[in-house]
């Protein structure tokens, strides 16, 4: 069953589209489950299909898809940093390599206390603050260096 | 109509046509993968990339839509390029193990990168992996790296079976076709995509790795099963069924089959097949010669006939008979003197006997289905009762059509349903004649006599009015009644509204039937009033037994309406003579089992619900020493001197039937001659609402291993509203104990809110069932 919050947006969401075409607001639906539980599982799946009135499978096909829904739980904070080729020039790898061995996990890890959870991901539209990373989906943080990271990191330890 | 140019042939063709189909039409074959003439155009897999004059890059066929003046290049160099290039990225992640792949030698993509393949590959790193799924007992996703993600399967499940039981999860290199949280597919026409299926991804289960290809001979059949008449290519190796596919018929079974059709072949070849006469002598079954099996059961019924009067003598048959052997087992009971014989096993109303027009049918052609644009089915659990006919109606709402369903049950059609009506049995004729007053209201129209008293009697629901609002709207109408409504207490007096609902909207009106052979069972004359004299009908010839029972294709516990009934009949009666492809339940109350052929291995004619007589060849050789019914019933017919019983064949029997007259003139739904009654109908407790599940209804398809270990198939449970199950106390899934009469089953109770008040949904024709009695009628339940 979607929670009461998740279903009062997504009814939101619904009058934007035709009565008979419920299933635009699919993507939507499961972004909000993924904002409330940080990932969606199958049964969140099945619930969205029940709302939109939709198969089961094609929730299935959307959330498989796009590589910004989580599958499997990603930790309270995901790191999801741009490894396209502004950043790649600006030493995305190093970045990368950096964050990996400060939470010691790798790509599509997550920290053993739950805390950090860490993707690579696909262009921000904002490549003049390359190296960058984006925390749950929703913030954007630019101009990466060391220090920069262990102060973010650190700010986020503490939330 | 605009004109087109294809490899310098010129076409004249309806603008909105792709390119494929042009040139399909003109016979120049484009190759192609996720083109499908039936499905949704996709373009997902290039195959089909064409040169057109004044484009700037190859066009996928498919999706091109032709222009006037179009000039199209299928291979030219530029054309054959693209689909070279294509065909390389395809092998690029495809395992190339044809050897070990069932689909070898009919594969598209085989045949296909023969003329378009390389004859090295230039890649070189690791091939992807896509992990096997189980997918059910029907269809085999073993090896799915051969996948090439063209999505017929996926398509078909949508647009066609109704339900998107397969999708194509994850992205790009990762995409996969899979199941939903690995579930099973289930539709009742899932063994078609094994046929969509470009490779070797989805295969048969039941068939794999049992012959190739071209060990096969292939020979024309006509499915026994369901009323369609669904024309089947019947695969033999070494005298042995190894599969079946469908033949292409647009008028009938389009090219689809259901699964039923396509995998009851196993069945044919069930370790239960009767291959040896069989008599029954102090108790023990001996096996004996033909000769002496048939003087047995001649001299046998010779001897009723003078003791006790040929009227004890009642021969009944499964409408899944040929009209071949359905009309020599009527003239063979009627030479001996009797009138009692009846293939409608599992009706209980025959109060039409003799008042109907003709042999009650379709009442249109199967193909106009997809053309009404107003459907009102009464009683029927259409979806596994009709799977192909389900689909016809399937499209017909896609093309914007309404469905009006009366049913006591509310299964899901997996079709949108414009106005439902789930009502107990007992209320289905006032609905009707509810739904008949409202619409002569809303024509203006004055009824017949016959219904006018029932119709004052009752106040249109607000869903009777909508359903008759509905159908005056439509300009293409058809009111079809299903099995449940020809099996239903008072069918009579549904076919009687149901034929003045149609004559009110100009409607056709026409019965689904419930067998290959309903229709033709009527042709042949198998019924008790087809005689000067009238005979007892199947219900009757079972409520007051006869002496001596001719049993042809019948289990009398799972094919009749009421299995208590019949097998106490059967028990009472000095001689039962079961002519049978199977050992069954006969042998426990038969004295004589004559081992007959099914109809892969004799020649006969079954006649589809829409009239469409179509005629069959053996297909093997008959397994031991048994014989086709036909011939069997001939040499009896001989040894008993009954007149007219020398054919050569089975043609001469079939022409005798039909004749030479109009079949049109032998069909008729129209009842002459009765009165619509005011429902008395009393009923006092729970009552029973009875499916046939789809995979019980014959015989062979009961020993199809594979179709039995289907969802489908599952041991029957009980459901009941859960208000009624509060009523008694029970919890749902417990295990209760249903009494009918003397008889009762133990089976597990389900709550489904979808059922109506007062009833209890039980299945009919299942082992789990046969204690118990009437199909309809009071049922009792208690905690077990």
């Amino acid at each position: 069953m979607l929670s009461e919050q998740v279903r009062a947006k997504t009814d939101r969401e619904l009058k934007k589209y035709p009565p008979d075409r419920k299933q635009s607001a699919v993507m939507s639906a499961l972004r909000f489950v993924q904002d409330e539980k940080g990932w969606i599982n199958t049964e969140d799946m099945a619930d969205v299909a029940a709302y939109l009135d939709m198969p089961q499978m094609s929730v299935y096909e959307v959330a498989t898809f796009y590589n910004m829904y989580n599958l499997k739980p990603m930790g309270r904070h995901t790191l999801t940093v741009c490894t396209n080729l502004s950043c790649q020039l600006v030493g995305a790898t190093e970045t990368l390599d950096y964050i990996k061995n400060k939470l010691g996990i790798g790509v599509g890890e997550v920290t053993a206390d739950g805390k950090f959870g860490l993707l690579e991901g696909e262009c921000q539209n904002v490549c003049d603050e390359a190296p960058l990373f984006m925390i749950n989906n929703k913030k954007t943080c630019g101009h990466l260096t060391k220090e920069k990271i262990d102060q973010i990191l650190a700010e986020l330890d503490k939330e | 109509m605009i004109n087109i140019e294809i490899d310098g042939k010129h076409i004249e063709i309806e603008s909105g046509c792709s390119v494929i189909d042009a040139a399909d039409r003109l016979g120049i074959y484009i190759p192609r993968f996720c083109y499908h003439k039936k499905l949704s155009i996709a373009a997902n897999c290039r195959m089909c990339l064409v040169q057109i004059e004044k484009a700037p890059k190859p066009l996928p066929a498919c999706a091109t839509p032709v222009a006037e003046g179009m000039k199209i290049f299928t291979a030219s160099e530029q054309a054959v390029k693209a689909q070279k290039g294509v065909m390389e990225f395809l092998l690029i992640n495809h395992p190339l193990d044809c050897p070990i792949c069932d689909q070898g030698g009919e594969c598209e993509l085989q045949d296909l990168a023969v003329g378009y393949g390389g004859s090295t590959s230039r890649y070189n790193e690791e091939k992807r992996v896509v992990l096997h799924k189980d997918i059910g007992p029907l269809v085999a996703a073993e090896e799915m790296s051969r996948c090439i993600n063209c999505t017929r399967c996926v398509r078909f499940g949508i647009e066609i079976g109704g339900a998107m039981e397969l999708g194509q999860a994850f992205r790009g290199e990762h995409a996969e076709i899979m199941a939903f949280m690995s579930d099973t597919v289930d539709s009742e026409l899932s063994g078609n995509m094994i046929d969509l299926c470009p490779v070797g991804a989805l295969t048969s289960k039941p068939f794999r790795y049992s012959a190739r290809t071209w060990e096969l001979s292939r020979r024309k059949s006509i499915s026994p099963h369901d009323s369609l008449g669904s024309n089947l290519a019947v695969q033999v190796k070494n005298n042995h069924v190894m599969r079946v596919l469908p033949i292409e018929n647009e008028a009938v079974n389009e090219c689809w089959l259901s699964d039923k059709d396509r995998f009851s072949y196993e069945g044919l070849n069930s370790a239960e097949r009767l291959t040896k006469p069989m008599v029954k002598q102090n108790g023990k079954w001996l096996e004996v010669e033909w000769q002496v099996a048939l003087e047995y059961v001649a001299n046998g019924l010779r001897q009723i006939a003078r003791e006790t009067g040929a009227e004890y003598i009642g021969a009944l048959a499964t409408p899944h008979s040929t009209l071949e052997e359905l009309y020599l087992l009527q003239k063979l009971v009627r030479g001996l003197g009797s009138n009692n014989v009846d293939f409608r096993l599992r009706q209980s109303d025959f109060s039409a006997d003799s008042k109907q027009a003709g042999a009650p049918w379709l009442g249109m052609a199967v193909a106009d289905i997809n053309n009404v644009d107003r459907f009102l089915l009464v009683g029927s659990f259409l979806r596994k009762d009709h799977p192909l006919l389900a689909s016809r109606v399937r499209q017909a709402t896609k093309k914007g059509a309404q469905v009006n369903l009366i049913h006591a049950a509310d299964d899901d059609l997996l079709m949108p349903l414009t106005n439902k009506k789930i009502v107990p049995p007992t209320e289905m004729t006032t609905v009707l004649a509810q739904v008949l007053k409202a619409l002569a209201i809303v024509k203006q129209a004055t009824l017949d006599t016959s219904v006018q008293q029932v119709v004052q009697s009752v106040m249109p629901s607000a869903s009777a009015q909508a359903m008759a609002d509905s159908l005056a709207s439509g300009e293409r109408v058809a009111i079809l009644l299903g099995n449940f409504a020809q099996q239903h207490p008072q069918a009579s007096q549904l076919q009687l509204l149901a034929q003045h609902i149609a004559a009110l909207c100009g409607a056709k009106f026409g019965f689904f039937g419930e067998a290959a052979n309903s229709v033709g069972g009527y042709l042949a004359q198998a019924v008790p009033f087809a005689g000067a004299e009238h005979g007892m009908n199947a219900s009757a010839m079972l409520a007051a037994p006869r002496k001596a029972y001719i049993l042809l294709n019948v289990e009398a516990e799972l094919d009749t309406q009421n299995p208590q009934q019949a097998i106490s009949a059967m028990n009472a009666a000095d001689m039962v003579v079961a002519l049978s492809a199977y050992k069954h339940h006969a042998a426990e109350y038969a004295d004589v089992l004559l081992p007959i052929a099914p109809f892969t291995e004799t020649s006969g004619t079954f006649v589809s619900s829409e009239g469409r007589t179509q005629s069959f060849k053996g297909t093997v050789q008959p397994l031991g020493e048994a014989r086709p019914a036909w011939k069997v019933l001939r040499v009896l017919g001989n040894m008993l001197n009954i007149s007219g019983f020398d054919y050569n064949n089975s043609e001469a029997v079939r022409d005798e039937v039909l004749g030479g007259a109009d079949m049109s003139a032998k069909l008729g739904n129209v009842l002459h001659g009765m009165s619509a009654q005011t429902a008395i109908w009393n009923v006092a407790g729970l009552q029973r609402v009875s499916d046939v599940p789809i995979y019980t209804t014959d015989a062979i398809v009961r020993r199809a291993a594979s179709l039995q270990k289907t969802r489908d198939a599952a041991t029957p449970r009980a459901l009941m509203h859960s208000v009624e199950l509060k009523k008694l106390n029970l919890q749902s899934g417990e295990m209760v104990k249903l009494t009918q009469g003397h008889g009762s089953a133990r089976l597990s109770i389900i709550a489904d809110d979808s059922l109506p008040h007062g009833i209890v949904r039980v299945a009919a024709g299942h082992a789990a069932t046969a204690e118990l009695g009437a199909m309809f009628g009071d049922i009792m339940v208690n905690r077990a």
